[in-house]
């Protein structure tokens, strides 16, 4: 079970609280647990990642274990701890004009 | 008992203003989607409570929002309200993809940039949502980078209509401060063939086939901020308006000149006449007199305010050149607001009442046709748009 914080306008774009969790399958990645995220709350596709390259959009961050994961290949494995559900993976907005 | 209902789009959320057709006593709902930069909010003219709002942010990007019910209850096109959908869906109805296709689109070009040089085509967001007039379903939308889409299953889905983009002059389009943005688009009632659009800093354009294909109409237009003043491409048009019930006469506001066209925009002459700057955004037509038009002058492209402090509203009775100042229940002193070129709408009650919205956040009404006006709301967030539909 992967846990996942989202920042606010896209927890209200998809109805939900501050966290959801999610059932990953195969090696836990970036880009398999937005899989993940969009397959169930497909409000929030294009919102994270573009639609055409799945690039993450410029002005989001991706955090996890204190650390800032926005540059890894999207394929990387996530820290074991993301991976157990001992940790969230964070999806934040940037500061830049915030 | 007739009934007017004003939308509102804000940088920060929108908002839904109601009254009854005396326009004295308002209902204010919102903010609707509260912190998105609300572009544009419309409803159909074929079924008033199908009403589209272009929803976007730096951060999450562009999202649509539809509303079956008048305003009251939201969702994204193919995403039911309330619980998600438990697998990927079809369809997107953020999805803004320039067609590069090679049955009906082209490779996707350049456009000029600020500096000059050519940059490619990105999506940013959409500016100016315009349902069909016969048909809720199908809408369009104006986007940055300019182009035109167009869905016909309630915003589920959009494809471009891209002999826009693909006719030949997009090297020669650029950005005006906004971006390069596809801001106007005026469908015409009596021909379902024929659509203009404008595009900062492009000029106008015709479709005479459905949107297959595309000309530019800017004859008589002259912009100092291009090499060749009379150029074809290259105006920075702020805003096009027509009377419905006259299609082919268009009125425009460009970024400097308010000009007319009575050819469909084939030719346009210069009607600023006594104003006293003719740089603005906003400019409409009364609902009943087709001769009878509004601007609001702003300062200049530096300053971005209102002239000599003074809120004012100009209108033309005579299609142009002879222009007076509505000032009766507007700020005359110490005022340095800007009126955004889509937040200018008038509804079709007897008397026509004219609307418009500030970047200071006050949303006027005149339920005279700018003899006098009242503030609806005086301290939204800067005002992006303003549209009204007539009830009842």
């Amino acid at each position: 079970m992967i846990r996942l914080i989202l920042p606010p306008h896209l927890r209200t774009l998809a109805h939900v609280g501050s966290e959801v969790t999610l059932d990953v399958e195969g090696p836990v990645t970036q880009r398999s647990v937005l899989d993940a995220l969009e397959a169930r709350y497909p409000m929030l596709r294009g919102t994270i990642r573009d639609h055409v390259t799945l690039q993450r959009r410029a002005f989001l961050r991706f955090f996890a274990c204190e650390e800032d994961l926005s540059h890894e290949p999207p394929d990387a494995p996530l820290p074991e701890a993301v991976a157990s559900g001992k940790e969230p993976f964070i999806v934040i907005g940037a500061i830049a004009g915030g | 008992m007739s009934k007017v209902r004003v939308l509102v789009g804000t940088r920060k959320g929108a908002f839904v203003l109601t009254a009854d057709g005396k326009r004295d006593k308002w209902e204010v709902s919102g903010p609707h989607f509260a912190g998105w930069e609300i572009y544009h909010v419309k409803g159909s003219t074929a079924d008033p409570n199908r009403i589209y709002a272009s929803q976007s942010s730096g951060w999450f990007g562009q999202i649509i929002q539809r509303s079956d019910d008048g305003g009251e209850n939201w969702h994204q096109p193919g995403t039911p309200p309330g619980e998600p959908l438990p697998q990927w869906p079809a369809k997107a109805s953020n999805k803004f993809v320039y067609d590069a296709s090679a049955d009906t689109g082209k490779p996707l070009t350049t456009h000029q940039w600020y500096d000059g040089t050519q940059h490619p085509w990105e999506f940013k967001r959409v500016w100016h949502l315009e349902p069909s007039l016969k048909d809720p379903n199908t809408v369009y939308a104006g986007v940055e980078d300019a182009a035109i889409f167009r869905s016909t299953d309630g915003g589920e889905s959009w494809k471009e209509l891209s002999g826009l983009r693909g006719h030949g002059t997009g090297p020669k389009w650029q950005p005006g401060a906004g971006g390069m943005c596809l801001h106007t688009i005026i469908l015409d009632p009596s021909n379902p063939q024929r659509i203009y659009i404008a595009i900062s800093a492009a000029g106008a354009f015709r479709t005479d086939d459905g949107g297959k294909t595309w000309k530019p109409i800017n004859r008589g237009l002259r912009s100092q901020y291009i090499p060749d003043h009379d150029a074809e491409i290259g105006h920075c048009v702020h805003h096009v308006a027509m009377n419905p019930k006259r299609p082919g006469v268009l009125f425009m506001q460009k970024h400097w000149d308010v000009m007319r066209s009575d050819d469909a925009g084939d030719n346009w002459k210069e009607v600023s006449g006594n104003l006293p700057t003719d740089f603005g955004f906003v400019i409409d037509v009364h609902a009943h007199e087709p001769e009878t038009i509004y601007v609001v002058p702003i300062k200049s492209d530096s300053e971005h305010y209102v002239h000599d402090g003074k809120l004012r509203v100009f209108r033309s009775r005579t299609g142009g050149n002879e222009w007076e100042a509505l000032t009766k229940g507007l700020p005359q002193s110490n005022c340095y607001v800007n009126v955004l070129r889509d937040a200018m709408a008038v509804d079709s009650l007897d008397k026509c009442g004219v609307y418009f919205g500030t970047s200071g956040g006050q949303v006027y009404v005149s339920a005279d046709a700018g003899d006098s006006w009242n503030p609806i709301v005086r301290d939204l967030p800067a005002v992006l748009s303003v549209e009204v539909q007539t009830l009842g």
